[in-house]
């Protein structure tokens, strides 16, 4: 090390390490040899990668039987650390009582951290295998119930692991 | 004094108390459900259970009156044991509701279940089933299920609200709340039951469902009802007012409500008939203008008409402050001595508990602040006379709907100039050549006296165009605090309303008198400098319980309009 700090080369290469011929083919050698390796990529986005059942994807609400299982309670929204949810209960007919007028998720605010899936009581708020979002403005980055509701059958395998591991 | 020793330490109590009421003296809490200090000993949910010394078996608190030399074990090893026996005992049938339950957050039930159960059920079996959503009356709605049996509402009802309609039925696991056959819980004080009720087997039917208790924010105020003024909390959230509860307060109106109070006194606020900004008559209709340019046109107007033919009406609605400003701008500046305030009494509706019959909740305040005529000037009857003759030409209206007397209404139309501040619209504003929007009770602050010449403050709850909760010193939920513009809950809406006794200030100052107030605070301290009775108050001194003032002058009756 000199004295400013650059790297001084004590010893100068040989002709042989000039060339740089022995450090291109041991590159090539590498690269030759990965090719007949099993691939990691994907041909996004023809092929998409299908997230295991722990992944934590974006939160959706659960529908059952058309109705969201969800009995707006509000815990999701107090727990949640981001304050990205936002809930306006109703009275219903249903056995249930209440439900969600309004549920709102801010996916801008949203960090997927699940604590609202850990603190739903009825297991009606659950992190999804999705996490292709995009929005043009902050507007659209808002999720109101048409966004978040999805069929329960679809969660399946979320809901299962959730079972399994709680 | 009786000397009594309780967890080990030795205090002097009143021998009329119960063991109960003594600990809490000396800020020592013992669980209770069923006992309450405003009502009668029932002794029924064995919570406050205590070991007390020489007696063979553990005692409640609320029904063992203290004795001297006795010694009281709150925290002793057989105490928990026990109380985490009731707690399972009253848990066993308690369904897990939670989610769904108004009361969740402010349940007394679930604050013991941290506090001193043991955490777990055993309980494997069926819980009993019973019926809910039962409308007992009105106002509150049922949920028996969720009933531990304290009888505090059934207490209530026999004893304060003297409508005793209320009783348990059945037996065991299978006891049911229920009003007497033909009988529906409906008296002027019903909704006091859901404070009572430490579950949330009574709630409200208003507030039911629209909001958990934690996104709100609470702001200590006074009920604009009736002349007794009764202390209560304003909730908000997100800049609306969700419902309004009573307020411990001794001296007023111990921990009662009535429900008219609690219905029909918030609504306004978030109402839609909410007026914005200033509004000035334009060939026959009002339309929006800025605030400087109306008040120009309130000054330029009034100077059009002699002193003798400009009268001005006060408003037992509005605070001390905007009264006081009100009738010194009139008095002082305009230079009128006609000046009054619409009375609304209702005759006949009042009661021994809470109700007056003086509808505002300012009546003897505007007295005191000088709204009345001064020596030679015409009062509210003189006005009407004067406004009917033409002798009035121009009339001044603060905060108070005088059109909706049909006494006033049917001379109104004669005037040339009617001014008049209103925060929503009403039949004056329908006739009003000049509006300006002024804040609601629940937008500022200012004093109320009551009917007894309590000096009360009210503070705002709701944030108006100019004001910020958190720079203003607002009571603010978690939601207040963390909004930010992007967030749709964070654009709440806001009324562009200011409080009269500040348009009043800056119409005086148009018309050349120096005026140096900036908050309602300067304005009160104007009025301890000028007003004999208020001499050495501050609102640090007013506080959250009010202040005593000496009153001269109570209302007659004998004016009465509405």
């Amino acid at each position: 090390m000199g004295s400013n700090g650059t790297m001084i080369r004590k010893k100068d290469l040989t002709i042989w390490q000039k060339t740089y011929i022995p450090e291109i083919v041991k590159g090539l050698r590498l690269t030759i040899s990965q090719m007949f390796k099993p691939k990691f990529t994907y041909n996004y986005p023809e092929e998409r990668f299908k997230p295991a059942a722990s992944f934590r994807g974006r939160p959706v609400l659960a529908e059952e039987n058309g109705v969201e299982r969800c009995v707006a309670c509000g815990l999701c929204s107090r727990v949640c650390p981001a304050l990205a949810i936002e809930v306006q209960a109703s009275e219903t007919e249903l056995e249930k009582e209440r439900y969600p007028i309004k549920f709102e998720i801010n996916m801008v605010r949203c960090i997927f951290c699940g604590f609202c899936e850990e603190v739903c009581p009825e297991e009606a708020i659950i992190m999804s295998n999705e996490y292709l979002l995009v929005f043009n403005n902050q507007e659209e980055a808002v999720f109101g119930k048409d966004k978040l509701l999805t069929p329960v059958e679809k969660l399946h395998d979320r809901l299962e692991f959730l079972r399994e591991h709680r | 004094m009786a000397k009594i020793t309780i967890d080990g330490k030795e205090y002097e109590v009143d021998p009329k108390l119960s063991v109960i009421q003594a600990a809490a003296q000396q800020g020592i809490e013992i669980p209770h459900f069923c006992w309450h200090e405003k009502l009668s000993v029932a002794g029924n949910c064995r919570m406050c259970l205590v070991e007390i010394e020489k007696m063979p078996k553990l005692a409640i608190a609320c029904a063992t009156q203290v004795a001297d030399g006795m010694v009281v074990k709150t925290m002793s090893e057989k105490v928990i044991k026990a109380r985490q026996a009731v707690m399972e005992f009253l848990l066993i049938n308690h369904p897990l509701d939670c989610p769904i339950c108004d009361e969740a957050g402010e349940c007394k039930l679930q604050d013991y279940s941290y506090k001193y159960s043991v955490g777990y059920s055993r309980f494997e079996e069926d819980k009993v089933h019973k019926p809910k959503r039962v409308e007992l009356g009105p106002n509150v709605m049922l949920d028996v299920e969720r009933c531990i049996m304290c009888s505090r509402c059934i207490r209530f009802s026999d004893e304060i609200a003297k409508q005793p309609v209320l009783t348990f039925t059945e037996r065991g696991t299978h006891v049911v709340l229920t009003t007497f056959p033909g009988t529906v819980l409906d008296n002027k004080y019903s909704m006091n039951v859901i404070e009572l009720c430490p579950v949330g087997a009574l709630t409200s039917r208003d507030f039911r469902f629209k909001s958990r208790v934690w996104e709100m924010s609470a702001t200590e105020s006074v009920c604009t009802g009736c002349s007794r003024g009764c202390n209560m909390n304003i909730w908000v959230r997100n800049n609306e007012v969700l419902r309004l509860t009573p307020r411990l307060n001794e001296d007023v109106n111990s921990s009662w409500m009535c429900d008219s109070g609690r219905l029909n006194t918030f609504k306004f606020v978030n109402s839609q008939e909410r007026l914005n900004n200033s509004l000035i008559r334009k060939e026959g209709t009002l339309v929006e203008t800025g605030w400087d340019e109306a008040i120009a046109k309130v000054v330029s107007e009034l100077r059009v008409f002699k002193k003798t033919e400009i009268a001005a009406i006060g408003s037992a609605y509005a605070t001390n402050e905007d009264n006081f400003v009100f009738q010194k701008l009139m008095k002082e500046i305009v230079g009128t001595k006609n000046i009054d305030f619409v009375p609304h009494m209702i005759e006949g509706d009042e009661d021994d508990l809470l109700i007056r019959a003086d509808k505002t909740p300012n009546s003897s305040g505007a007295l005191q602040v000088g709204v009345k005529p001064a020596d030679g000037g015409l009062d509210l009857k003189g006005i009407i006379k004067g406004i009917g003759e033409g002798s009035i030409k121009a009339l001044y209206v603060l905060d108070d709907d005088i059109a909706a007397i049909p006494e006033i209404a049917s001379v109104l139309p004669t005037l040339q100039l009617l001014i008049v501040h209103s925060s929503v619209k009403n039949h004056t504003t329908e006739l009003a050549d000049i509006v300006l929007s002024c804040s609601a009770y629940a937008e500022k602050h200012g004093t109320f006296t009551n009917f007894e010449g309590r000096v009360q403050r009210i503070r705002p709850a709701v944030a108006t165009v100019e004001q910020d909760r958190a720079l203003d010193g607002f009571a603010m939920s978690r939601w207040d605090k963390f909004a930010s513009p992007n967030d749709r809950w964070g654009r709440p809406i806001k009324k562009d309303a200011r409080p009269s006794w500040r348009i009043l200030g800056a119409i005086a100052g148009a018309m050349g008198a120096k005026v140096k107030y900036t908050t309602a605070e300067d304005v009160f301290k104007e009025m301890t400098e000028r007003i004999p009775a208020f001499k050495g108050l501050s609102y640090l001194k007013i506080g959250s319980r009010g202040t005593m003032i000496k009153t001269s002058e109570t209302v007659s009756s004998s004016v009465q309009m509405a």
